[in-house]
């Protein structure tokens, strides 16, 4: 069996994190609940970092622990890496 | 479950017999340094506050250093003034000494300088240490413990690892019959709605929202991004996205007991069971408020290593992150990383870290503690005069 390389935290999550460092286009199985799940990494994922494990569209949540920790600034692609330049917070905003 | 620790006059168990040397302002600092840099196993604790300080501030001021005082880890206490601070080191003496503990103090300008001052202070404090050390550890219940618990240098294994365990090991602490804090305000926004599910009663779940609110809307009329602060570069760096995504692994280190009150900066909890304090994320103020809110041992689950201590309580570490652990064996305390292989559960690594903590009550030292790291500094709530 290949080491695990990537963990979801809940079922509703539309997030993995890198439990090693990812090189991109290489494919990785993730357990999302009972299931398990290949998703293709589009980029580098350094370990500790999330991808996304489908599609989500920009103004869409991102869900991490069941819960949102933010929003898409634009598409995200499944495979692609999720941070900072594609995730707004929601919370603690000044200027609004 | 029992450990052996030291009992004080007002029925709290200490598990450390420090000797305080205690600056009533930042101003006698330097001097309360120089006295305790001359007695055998005194403490300072250096700060920089106590002076021109505005309202509630101050108050928070002088609770934290009367909490200091009164920590059970503390057996005898020097109060150092200057003399014309708005906190008296003589009025500070006299509410430390309510605990019964053997406390005095000395004031700079009616000692007539610094020179009488250390002199007169030494003198005070070689008679304490002498008094205190016939002091004796001795067998007491874990429900007399209270845990401080505050995360530092998250990274994204803190959610996944170190937090559920040491939140297990708070599991096991309450059901024993002990206390635990945690804090750090900022690092519940985005959390509030779960932690508000375990409060006790409808004025707790009104207090923790109302602190999250207070400290959102600071960083809103400021009008900036709380980004780049919290989550700090280094969080981000590490994969750590959002303050709501930071503080949903966070929240997790108080374990999962019904949330028994709402404390302020340094107040003392009242009963036994999980407290929240409001407070800063900043680490030494965090863990400065901790200890003065009571906690006797401090218990910091970190991703990336963090190396801050306090001066009056053992700081434990734990880490979930390999890498981290492999870099830093050097002062990280406990290793769980065994989680994220899948090689050990969040319940076995939580028993590991509670039987540590049991092990530093009876006296074992951590290992930050043995490189004598660890620091004091008052959070204020804003800008003195």
């Amino acid at each position: 069996m290949s080491k695990v390389k990537a963990l979801v935290i809940n079922p509703k999550d539309n997030v993995a994190t890198a439990i090693d460092d990812i090189k991109a286009n290489s494919k990785v199985l993730v357990k999302i609940g009972e299931k398990t799940v290949e998703v293709l990494v589009k980029q580098d994922i350094p370990f500790g970092h999330k991808f996304a494990l489908k599609k989500i569209g920009k103004g869409e949540e991102i869900i991490k622990y069941g819960e949102c920790i933010g929003v898409a600034k634009n598409n995200i692609e499944e495979g692609e890496h999720v941070h900072i330049h594609n995730v707004e917070s929601t919370r603690a905003k000044g200027g609004e | 479950m029992k450990f052996l620790g030291y009992k004080r006059p007002d029925g709290s168990v200490g598990v450390r017999n420090h000797l305080l040397i205690l600056p009533s302002t930042g101003c006698a600092s330097t001097i309360a340094n120089k006295i305790a840099s001359q007695v055998d196993g005194a403490v300072v604790a250096f700060h920089n506050q106590g002076c021109a300080q505005l309202g509630e501030d101050k108050e928070q001021t002088y609770r934290t250093l009367v909490g200091l005082g009164k920590n059970p880890n503390v057996a005898a206490v020097l109060v150092v003034g200057l003399g014309c601070e708005q906190i008296s080191a003589d009025k500070l003496a006299e509410d430390i000494a309510s605990s019964g503990k053997p406390v005095d103090f000395v004031i700079a300008l009616d000692e007539g300088g610094v020179i009488a001052t250390v002199a007169k202070g030494v003198k005070i404090a070689t008679n304490m240490a002498r008094q205190i050390s016939e002091i004796r550890r001795e067998e007491v219940d874990v429900s007399s413990l209270t845990i401080g618990v505050k995360c530092a240098l998250t990274d994204t294994t803190s959610g996944l690892t170190a937090n559920p365990a040491v939140g297990y090991a708070m599991d096991l602490i309450i059901k024993n019959g002990g206390t635990v804090i945690f804090g750090e305000t900022p690092e519940i926004i985005g959390a509030e709605h779960i932690l508000a599910k375990r409060a006790e009663n409808e004025e707790v779940k009104k207090k923790l929202f109302e602190i999250v609110r207070n400290t959102e809307n600071r960083v809103k009329t400021i009008g900036v991004d709380i980004r780049g602060a919290n989550p700090a570069p280094g969080n981000i760096k590490a994969g750590i996205t959002t303050i709501e995504e930071k503080s949903l692994g966070a929240i997790l280190k108080g374990g999962t007991s019904p949330i028994k009150g709402v404390l302020k900066y340094g107040e003392k909890a009242s009963g036994k069971g999980l407290f929240v304090m409001d407070g800063p994320g900043r680490t030494h103020e965090a863990l400065t408020g901790l200890v003065a809110s009571g906690a006797v041992i401090l218990v910091m689950p970190t991703g990336g290593g963090s190396p801050s201590g306090s001066t009056l309580a053992p700081t434990l570490k734990v880490t979930g992150n390999p890498r981290t652990y492999e870099k830093l064996p050097e002062y990280i305390d406990v290793n769980v990383s065994s989680i994220l292989e899948g090689v050990e559960s969040i319940e076995e690594a939580g028993e590991r870290v509670y039987n540590e903590i049991l092990k530093v009550a009876s006296g074992k030292k951590t290992k930050i503690e043995s490189l004598g790291c660890g620091a004091t500094a008052i959070y204020t709530l804003w800008s003195h005069v």
